[in-house]
């Protein structure tokens, strides 16, 4: 895998994707949302959010639009709390099975 | 207690589990595979993967996302680990981390970057050195189901002593039926090899790849570079970009 010398935060190609939210994010949402759709407050377009731009020189996970790159979702984790700023998103259009389960009690 | 019979589905993705290494193996002079043992492992689909943490005595944590390699097998789970230089947790892992030891995992996560063992459409993998790991994991289901959809994989490797489960892909690419294997080289070619090194490009896709007609569902997986350059020139060849799915490393390590 490609090691790079120069500082993480001054290489332009030094994001992940969403992918990697599917565990941080799996504790706030008790699901994986790596599948819904986020529509980007800044300019509309959506995306899954496994396709989103994760950066990590930031304290906490910082997730980029990749159509404009403005900043859509942000989370810090931190001892019996996470903070999750979804200012930058629209909406998220998450699946959720078809059918309920039905508890007995 | 009832275990969930979709993998990835609700809470038993989302708790840190202890688990043990059973066996190391070396892939190259850098990257080790892992078994762990996991107990109550819920399954998982091909393309998932788990975060591992790393706890030190002074209550220092480390995460880490890994793929996961292997095809469904009970509370076995396979991750295969890159050394990166001055990588606090992968040269632990390689290095380090030992038979009986703890580590704890999280998962199975991630339901985007998966592919089904029940799809019968064709499929296009595109790995970029490490990037091979979650896609040997859909190779491996797709015979472990005996499922029959046309697999394509070109694989791109700096040099071939790079080159992840080498005998196994040998292997398969005399057995799977279905299965074509290619490789990239970047840096170095294998002796005999009639092209210079070259990084993949529209006539590597073009040549090796589903034409767009087929419709193929593509995954594309490895450094960032490559994962951009790979899904541009699959959409610039005609690819539906919805059915082109994308798991970008990162360089931490």
């Amino acid at each position: 895998m490609a090691q790079t010398t120069a500082p993480i935060a001054a290489t332009p190609l030094a994001f992940t994707d969403g992918n990697e939210l599917a565990g941080p994010l799996g504790e706030v949402f008790a699901m994986d949302v790596t599948s819904a759709v986020g529509r980007c407050a800044s300019c509309h377009r959506s995306c899954a959010v496994a396709q989103m731009r994760v950066y990590h020189n930031a304290p906490g996970l910082v997730a980029r639009c990749p159509s404009c790159q403005a900043v859509v979702l942000r989370l810090v984790r931190g001892p019996g709390r996470a903070w999750l700023d979804l200012r930058g998103t629209l909406s998220l259009q998450v699946p959720l099975p078809a059918e309920d389960r039905i508890v007995r009690r | 207690m009832a275990r969930t019979a979709v993998p990835g589905r609700l809470s038993a993705g989302l708790t840190w589990r202890v688990c043990r290494l059973v066996e190391g193996r070396a892939e190259t002079p850098t990257a080790r595979t892992l078994v762990l043992d996991v107990p109550g492992w819920p399954g998982h689909l091909p393309g998932q993967h788990v975060d591992v943490r790393l706890t030190a005595e002074d209550g220092y944590t480390a995460q880490r996302s890994y793929s996961i390699a292997n095809a469904v097998d009970g509370d076995r789970v396979e991750l295969t680990v890159q050394r990166i230089p001055d990588g606090e947790v992968s040269e632990y892992l390689v290095d380090v981390y030992s038979v009986g030891d703890p580590i704890e995992i999280r998962g199975p996560v991630g339901g985007w970057f998966v592919w089904r063992p029940t799809d019968t459409d064709p499929v296009l993998l595109l790995a970029g050195g490490s990037g091979i790991v979650p896609l040997m994991a859909m190779v491996r289901s797709r015979r472990a189901a005996g499922n029959r959809a046309p697999f394509r994989l070109i694989y791109s490797v700096r040099t071939p002593d790079d080159v992840y489960y080498a005998e196994e892909l040998r292997q398969r690419q005399r057995d799977d039926r279905g299965l074509d294997v290619s490789y990239v080289y970047t840096r170095a070619v294998p002796p005999g090899w009639s092209a210079p090194p070259r990084r993949i490009d529209t006539p590597t896709l073009n040549t090796a790849g589903w034409p767009p007609d087929f419709m193929p569902n593509c995954y594309v997986c490895g450094p960032t570079g490559f994962v951009e350059t790979v899904s541009n020139i699959l959409v610039g060849l005609g690819h539906d970009p919805r059915r082109v799915r994308t798991e970008r490393f990162g360089p931490s390590g």
